[in-house]
């Protein structure tokens, strides 16, 4: 019998991970960092053209790009003179799971059957649980949904159980664990089990699988207004949105659009901790994924990960859950539109950079989701109430206390974001370097590598290296 | 209350003890196990709440565990009416409508 104690599982973790997903990272590796990032995406991944097709076959993209007619009406009413852009969202609600993660699920499914897998498993708690059982059920494959779910008093997040709902419905298996980041090993030992495929979030395919959504939007942005969109504000966890995102836009040829991400600020809520757990009001789209996702990518459950938000991202927002909670309202409101929350992260920080860009700038929101029993903001709040969070209108930047207090803007006006260094991010980048890998000198090749990685120089990366090691490099 | 064969069922089982978990975690999550919960048909005959049986879950994979719920119910819902949520519509629309004071 295989023996499946949680270090014997790590132990074949690379065997493991090389049959479920079928892809020969090494190939592409110069050193354990370094790594040509352009060849893998090409030689993995699928063409923009092929994708299309792909998703084409089982309904998904195309999505409406929608004008926030009413909230760009009321931006202009509170911005200063001359201020006040104009909100696009892409209405990524319409998909058939409901989210934009059916385009990254897509590729994958479709691989996983073009490869005679009977099966396909993902590691997810968001959204993506969804669109991999929903792509699967159309390609006729099984599918487990591994969810981290629940705190060791089963109480469960509501935003969390609804998707294990939705996997339920689209006929997929749904192992709901405790907290811990644990649900990798599991995944593991079903993966070894099934002999299915891995449908992870951070392969090639599923990056390939986003970037049409970039693709369409500066399309459809030029048709609606003329240009390209001049920012795209994307919430930002794991990165792939963002990646996929942007490598579409660029590939559209919207070179100049500015990248711009945005999570909740969940700073101090530890992300393995059974306490914190239920303290969280957004199961994704925050700090506790954005930070380390953009600063170590390759935490992910494949050996290098294809989704890099740092090559891309060109400022990093911070929202509160208040805020998100309040544009949601403003959504269903005044566009008659219930989404969210995640895609209302990005909104949040869109709308208050709105009130301070040229009124002829153009800014899109590159998605939706969809929202319901768990997810509607009377549902998270309830259940936060419960956990004992104080809920009150006021100043949401100045009184939020994550995992303590939300904070609901009294006026539109209060809608802000924390804007984060971007060089302190890429020092924490060459921080994580130093530390995940135990380094002290770097190669020329390895310098190059984290430049691009993090859309630097190599002077600057010199510089951070030798900020923490005092000026050993090379 | 028991259940039947065939009967749609939830099952518990401890993945890892609290000793089996990985170094690196925050010490509330270490003192405490890795526990799942999956959902499918019962094969046994029949089965009382806590005792330990088998099910043949949605995509044909059979697993061994304590049976927690019979026709477990999904009980997450829309939640109750939040006072600090009701109300931001209509002021949203004062503004818009030209209540400079709103």
């Amino acid at each position: 019998m295989r023996d499946i104690s949680y270090e014997a599982v790590l132990a074949r973790k690379n065997e493991i991970m090389k049959k479920a997903v079928g892809i020969d990272y090494e190939k592409f590796m110069s050193s354990e960092l370094a790594f040509d990032y352009e060849q893998m995406m090409e030689e993995v991944g699928y063409s923009l053209d092929k994708v299309r097709e792909i998703q084409a076959e089982t309904g998904v993209g195309n999505t409406t790009l929608v004008e926030l007619k009413q909230i760009n009406r009321l931006i202009k009413k509170i911005a200063q003179k001359g201020k006040g852009a104009r909100i696009f969202v892409k209405d990524e609600a319409t998909n058939p799971s409901g989210s934009y993660k059916d385009r990254r699920a897509s590729v994958s499914v479709y691989h996983a059957q073009k490869h005679g897998y009977k099966g396909v498993i993902a590691a997810t708690s968001g959204n993506y649980g969804a669109a991999v059982a929903s792509q699967a059920a159309k390609r006729g494959l099984k599918c487990i949904i591994t969810q981290e779910c629940y705190d060791s008093r089963w109480i469960g997040q509501p935003e969390i159980l609804e998707k294990g709902r939705a996997c339920e419905a689209y006929g997929a298996e749904v192992v709901q664990l405790t907290v811990g980041p644990e649900l990798f090993y599991y995944t593991l030992v079903l993966l070894e089990e099934t002999g299915f495929f891995n449908a992870s979030l951070y392969t090639p395919y599923a990056i390939a699988g986003v970037e049409t959504l970039g693709y369409e939007i500066a399309i459809q942005t030029k048709e609606l207004v003329g240009k390209y969109p001049d920012a795209v504000v994307i919430t930002h966890a794991g990165g792939g949105i963002l990646t996929g995102t942007a490598r579409g836009l660029k590939k559209a040829g919207a070179i100049d659009t500015e990248i711009i991400a945005a999570s909740v600020n969940l700073k101090g809520l530890h992300m393995a901790s059974d306490n914190d757990f239920n303290k969280k009001y957004f199961t994704t789209g925050h700090t506790g994924f954005g930070i380390p996702f953009a600063t170590f990518p390759d935490r992910s459950d494949v050996p290098k990960n294809a989704a890099r938000a740092l090559r891309y991202m060109d400022r990093y927002l911070l929202v509160t859950q208040g805020e998100v909670f309040y544009i949601t309202e403003m959504l269903a409101q005044l566009e008659g539109m219930q989404r969210g929350p995640a895609g209302n992260t990005s909104l949040a920080a869109a709308f208050a950079l709105a009130l301070e860009m040229d009124d002829d700038k153009v800014i899109v929101v590159n998605e939706t989701e969809y929202t319901g029993a768990g997810k509607l903001p009377s549902a998270q709040l309830t259940f936060a109430k419960k956990m004992g969070m104080e809920i009150k209108r006021g100043d949401p930047i100045k009184e939020d206390i994550p995992g303590k207090r939300i904070v609901i803007p009294e006026h539109p006006s209060q809608i802000g974001y924390i804007e984060l260094n971007m060089d302190d991010v890429r020092r924490s980048y060459v921080k994580e370097v130093i530390k995940r890998y135990n380094k002290k000198n770097f190669t020329n090749e390895e310098i190059k590598f984290m430049a691009e990685d993090t859309n630097t120089t190599e002077e600057k990366i010199k510089q951070f290296i030798s900020e923490f090691l005092g000026g050993e490099e090379n | 209350m028991e259940a039947k064969k065939g009967d749609w069922v939830q099952i518990q089982k401890t993945l890892l003890k609290p000793e089996e978990r990985t170094a690196s975690l925050p010490n509330d999550t270490k003192k405490v196990p890795l526990e799942m919960r999956v959902k499918g048909f019962l094969i046994n005959e029949t089965a009382k709440l806590g005792e330990e049986v088998e099910i043949e879950t949605l995509i044909g994979r059979r697993i061994k565990g304590k049976l927690v719920a019979i026709n477990p119910k999904y009980e997450h819902d829309f939640g109750e009416p939040v006072p600090e949520l009701i109300t931001i519509g209509i002021e949203l629309r004062k503004i818009l409508e030209g209540d400079n004071n709103a």
